[in-house]
Parts: C-alpha cells; sequence; structure tokens
C-alpha cells in the first residue's frame, strides 16, 4: 500500500467528518421550536429575559457558521456543551452511555463476522442441499428488520423459553453477556445474512478459478488449497462487506438499545431527540459519523494491503 | 512402438454433465508419448484437447465420467485412489497453462507460487525450496531471480510470468510436461522466447511433452509427431514432417489450406465451408462428414475407426492416398 493512498483516504475521512458535521449542525438550526421554552417549563408566557440569558449561554443566537465554528471548536477540545435536559455536560452522559453501545456493537459484530463466514464457507464448500439451505435462511434474516427480529426474540428465547432477560443492560461480564446476547443477536441477524451471502458468492468463485485448478494440478492437497488459494482470495470481499456491517450496526444500534431497554447512546439520542435537546443529538450523531467513517476508512486501508491490485486501480 | 510409451491414452472418451445431463464432449482419443519426445495436439478451440491434457492429470470438472484409459508409466490415471493422484501430480506430470495472468493466485507472491508445489506437496523445507527454484528462475531466463522472488504478479509482464509458470512446472522435476497453449496469451516476440526456453529446458531434462496448441505450423516446428483433434476426436496421428503436403485426412488437409503461407504470397486463403462442432453437437457418421469434400453416403452413417496409414493413423474412410504427388495447398 502506498503511502499517498493512505494519505488519500484519511484527508477523505477529514473531509466527509467536516461535511457531515456541517449537516449535523445545519440540521438543528433548521429545527422549528424554540428549546429555550422547554428549559424554563414549557409555561406559556415565558420571562424574555430568563429566555434571553438562556440563548445566550446556550450560543443559541449566533449566526450559523459562527455557532458552527464555536461548536465544532469546543467538539474537538471534548466539550460537546451542556444538555438542556438532563442539566449535565454532553460529555459525561456519553462516557456513562458509550461502554454498553460498545458492548453491543462489539458483540453483534463478533456474531456477524462468526456466523457469516462460517455459514457462507460452510455452504459453498458443501454445496447441494446445505448450500440451497443456508441461502434460504440467510436471505430470510436479511429480510426481516431489526425491529422486527427484536420482537421476534424477546417471544422466542425470553417469554416462550426463559433462556434470556428481557430488559436492562446487566452487571458485570457474565451478566453483561447474557444481556446484551439478544439485542447482538437482533442486531447482527441482518448482516449475519448479508456476509454469509457474500462469502458464499466468493467461496463459489475462487473455488472455480483458475489458479485453484493450477494448485490442484500440481498435487497441493484440497485442504491447503481450499485454506491458501479459496479462503485467503475470498476474504477480501467478505472483509468489505463486515466492515460494511460493523458500521450499519452502529448505525441501527438505537433500534436495540430501545427494544431492549439496555440504554446507550442510540437510546439516549431517541431520548434526547423527543425532548429537543439539540447539543445531545449533535453530540451522539458526530459520534457515530466519525466512528461510521472511521471503520470504512479502516476497512479500506485493510483492503488494499491484503489486495495490493486494488489499490492500483484506484492509482489509475 | 516397440516399447510402452511413458503416456498412453487409448479411446479415450469424456462426458461432462451439461444442463443436467451428461453429454459426450470427448468421443475417441488415441495418443501415445514415448519417454523424452515431444507430441502436439492440434484443434479448433472446442475440439476437446484441453480436456484430453486435463485428463492426464485427473484434473476434470466435477461430475465428469472417462470412458477408455490414460495410462502414465503403466498405470491408469482414472482409477487412482486421490491419495495417489496427488503424489502423481505432484512428482510425475506438471502443467503450464494458458493465461498465467489467470493460473497463478494474484494476491500471493511469485515466491510463494514457486515454492508451493514443492513445500506442500512434497515436504520440502521453504529455504531449500528456494534454492531450487531461484535456480531454475536463472535458467528461464530471469536474471533477478531474487528481486523476482519478493515481488507479486500484477508487478510482472505476462512473458515473465509465463516463465515463472514454466519454472515452478520444472521445479516438481516431472518425466512429463502438458503446456496447454502457453504462448496463446503473449505476444509474438515473447512466443518465442517461451518456447526456446520449454525446447531447452526438454533438451536438458529429456522431458516429454504434450503441447496443446491450435497452431500447426508450430507443433510441427516444435514436436516430433502431431495429433490433430476434431470435435472431440483424433482424426488423424502423425510425425510432423509428414504434416505439410503428405497428411492423410481431410480436415488437416483443409486447416493446412486455411492458413496463410511464406512461400505462396498472394494466394486466396481457404476457409472450411460450415462451422466447427463441439464434441456433443455430432451426429452419427463422421463429425467432420458435414464439412468434407471427400464425403459420401457411408461418411454420414458409420463413425471411421482410426486405421493406420504408412507411419501414422487417420480416422477416415477415404484418406487421401499418399503417393500422389501433392502439396498442402491442392488439397
Amino acid at each position: 500500500m502506498s503511502p499517498r493512498f493512505a494519505a488519500t483516504r484519511l484527508a477523505m475521512l477529514v473531509v466527509t467528518v467536516l461535511v457531515s458535521s456541517l449537516a449535523i449542525h445545519g440540521a438543528m438550526f433548521l429545527t422549528p421550536g424554540d428549546p429555550a421554552t422547554l428549559l424554563v417549563g414549557g409555561s406559556r408566557n415565558p420571562d424574555p429575559a430568563v429566555l434571553a440569558q438562556i440563548h445566550r449561554a446556550y450560543h443559541l443566537d449566533d449566526p450559523f457558521l459562527q455557532g458552527y465554528w464555536h461548536w465544532l471548536g469546543d467538539c474537538l477540545r471534548g466539550d460537546f456543551g451542556k444538555s438542556l435536559v438532563y442539566r449535565d455536560s454532553v460529555a459525561d452522559l456519553i462516557g456513562d452511555r458509550a461502554g454498553t453501545t460498545l458492548a453491543l456493537v462489539l458483540y453483534a459484530s463478533v456474531l456477524v463476522l462468526a456466523a457469516g463466514t462460517v455459514i457462507g464457507t460452510v455452504a459453498a464448500l458443501r454445496g447441494g442441499r446445505t448450500e440451497t439451505l443456508a441461502t434460504t435462511v440467510t436471505a430470510g434474516a436479511m429480510a426481516v428488520p431489526t425491529f422486527v427480529m427484536a420482537v421476534l426474540l424477546i417471544w422466542l428465547f425470553a417469554v416462550k423459553l426463559p433462556w434470556f432477560p428481557v430488559y436492562g443492560s446487566g452487571e458485570g461480564f457474565t451478566g453483561t453477556l447474557t444481556h446484551l446476547t439478544l439485542p447482538a443477536a437482533a442486531l447482527a441477524m441482518t448482516w449475519i445474512g448479508y456476509v454469509a451471502q457474500v462469502t458464499r458468492t466468493a467461496v463459489r468463485a475462487e473455488m472455480r478459478s483458475e489458479h485453484v485448478e493450477t494448485a490442484r494440478s500440481r498435487g497441493v492437497p484440497e485442504r491447503t488449497v481450499i485454506r491458501r488459494h479459496v479462503l485467503h482470495n475470498a476474504s477480501g470481499p467478505v472483509f468489505a462487506v463486515s466492515g460494511v456491517g460493523i458500521a450499519g450496526i452502529i448505525a441501527t444500534a438505537a433500534v436495540a438499545e430501545q427494544a431492549f431497554g439496555t440504554g446507550g447512546l442510540g437510546a439516549l439520542m431517541i431520548e434526547a431527540a423527543a425532548k429537543q435537546d439539540m447539543a445531545v443529538v449533535q453530540a451522539v450523531s458526530l459520534i457515530f459519523v466519525v466512528v461510521f467513517v472511521l471503520i470504512n476508512t479502516a476497512v479500506d486501508l485493510i483492503s488494499t494491503a491484503l489486495d495490493p491490485r486494488a489499490a492500483q486501480k484506484e492509482a489509475r | 512402438m516397440s516399447t510402452e510409451p511413458l503416456l498412453r491414452i487409448d479411446a479415450l472418451g469424456i462426458d461432462l454433465p451439461l444442463d443436467g445431463e451428461l453429454r459426450t464432449v470427448v468421443h475417441r482419443v488415441d495418443l501415445g508419448i514415448p519417454e523424452g519426445a515431444a507430441v502436439a495436439l492440434v484443434g479448433e478451440s472446442g475440439s476437446g484437447k484441453s480436456l484430453t491434457a486435463r485428463s492426464v492429470l485427473g484434473l476434470l470438472p466435477p461430475g465428469a465420467r472417462v470412458h477408455g484409459e490414460v495410462l502414465f508409466a503403466g498405470e491408469s490415471v482414472p482409477r487412482m485412489r486421490p491419495e495417489r493422484l496427488r503424489a502423481f501430480r505432484a512428482t510425475d506430470v506438471a502443467m503450464v497453462f494458458q493465461d498465467p495472468r489467470a493460473h497463478i493466485n494474484p494476491a500471493r507472491g511469485i515466491g510463494d507460487f514457486l515454492i508451493e508445489g514443492l513445500t506442500t506437496a512434497r515436504g520440502v523445507p521453504a529455504a531449500e525450496a528456494s534454492r531450487k527454484v531461484t535456480a531454475i528462475l536463472r535458467e528461464v531466463g530471469i536474471p533477478d531471480a531474487e528481486r523476482r522472488m519478493r515481488q507479486r504478479p500484477h508487478e510482472l509482464s505476462g512473458g515473465l510470468l509465463q516463465r515463472v509458470m514454466i519454472a515452478a512446472a520444472l521445479a516438481a522435476e516431472p518425466r512429463l510436461l502438458l503446456a496447454d497453449e502457453p504462448t496463446t496469451a503473449l505476444d509474438v516476440t515473447t512466443q518465442e522466447e517461451v518456447m526456446a526456453i520449454i525446447g531447452e529446458a526438454r533438451a536438458a531434462r529429456g522431458l516429454a511433452l504434450l503441447f496443446i496448441t491450435h497452431d500447426l505450423e508450430l507443433a510441427a516446428a516444435v514436436c516430433d509427431r502431431v495429433a490433430v483433434m476434431y470435435a472431440g476426436t483424433t482424426v488423424e496421428e502423425l510425425p510432423a514432417d509428414r504434416l505439410r503436403g503428405r497428411a492423410s485426412h481431410p480436415y488437416t488437409r483443409a486447416l493446412l489450406a486455411s492458413r496463410p503461407s511464406v512461400s505462396d504470397i498472394g494466394a486466396q486463403l481457404r476457409s472450411i465451408p460450415g462451422r466447427p462442432l463441439s464434441g456433443f453437437e455430432v451426429p452419427g457418421g463422421c463429425a467432420f462428414g458435414d464439412r468434407c469434400p471427400r464425403a459420401r453416403d457411408l461418411c454420414r452413417t458409420d463413425r471411421p475407426e482410426p486405421a493406420s496409414v504408412e507411419d501414422g493413423t487417420a480416422a477416415c474412410h477415404f484418406p487421401h492416398p499418399l503417393t500422389l504427388e501433392e502439396t498442402g495447398r491442392h488439397a
């Protein structure tokens, strides 16, 4: 991988974050209603002097660009402002909940990578009925939205079979693990389907490829052919779609957090949006965007390291 | 032939599953390669020559059915158990494929590709395998072998990559080299170099060669004997020096007449009427019958068996008599 390619990718990352931060801030700027009225209790005739004071304290009257600049500068310093609703620093609010979301996303990602690649590989190598079954089931998994999957899982594994808790985020490692299993599964299901399908297609294509025929013609043992040529070469597209999947899981984490009441950044954002708590919504959105873009960039960089031809195509 | 040849293909037929049913794509191939000799298998695309070469390695697609016999040093390849087949591929026969860019794993290094056959199939230690393939790389005309070993396939030209493939084949120290149109994907000047490298390697090692090509001229120049395939059947087998002008089978003659000649510049090229058939399209009777200028009623009803004609064989009811003074142009 050339340093130039890495530099281009990093520059693109910065530009993407800047543009989306502008959009996030702009969306909040355009939101109707005055958050300050909410803060004074929503009374019908709030004192204009108090409103004005709140406006000054929270920079609500600044012109758009100035407000944006101010906000971005603070964010870069780790100061996400103060929540109007919780009367707490946004950074603290986020800090308290980030752990749960991180654990949930990691758990779901492990499920996606493990189940997706294993199902896809076994389907492609076995062929026949195994492949048909795997294709049908994973296509089904891809089609079910996360919130429906959440309800299904609660009904099956918490109500019918009391194996997992329905609500909360649990204490300690095993507590967290049991509490997060169903939400992680609900989040992962769609992407397990995607990754399994992509893995199956990629492994199939490599099995039929000419260079695999060469390896077989030289008497290389079949297991070695599968490992060194089929799986090694199929890992590129699988890795790429897994990266997109993990980014997608971050984006939909809010749904599972809400459905299973695990708490976390997504749940915080939904709550804050309902209460017009702009600072919190902005900060959480920005964090999601940054993490999303970081993951995508990492996937790109690692993909090109795995397959140098991708970088060449890019350079042309 | 008094002694048993190194490779003997006897009435080989291959059925492949196409659209859910088995279809015969190779009807009858007869071929012999003595130890150290070079035989060309010539035919149009789709005539079954690549499948024939793959059957020598037991490398047919899943679901393929093989009739007849492929004997290597007296041992039947189609009857080999998987473990024996693997050892056979690792030691006795090596194949050089047509398109090195597709047939060398693009995601692994050149060095890795070169030593793989030795390390994984034969258990040679990596350092020893590296030393060995570096020497072979120099022999096939790659002087900066150490640097090439560290490169990846996309950094090498097609000609260099084909040399790498030849070096990998030679590293296994086989007794028979299968070359499946090794120069078709390359440009003309590189083609000559690659053929010269194969020729030198053969001379140095006493290696037998099965050379698959559609180029009659090249086949005659490189090989001792030539077998001509049409629609899944070897229609003629003859010494290379008899190819020009004194071939017996009408198809061989038609093929020769349809290529440009250096000695007869300006003469109009003859095309063979009709279109080439794939093996599974062949009706009863002679496969070439519909396109043959010499065909009679018998040719449409009875499939001709290979029969010896002078020092070769031809599968034709009415082969060209060899006594007539003829040139290849006026068949």
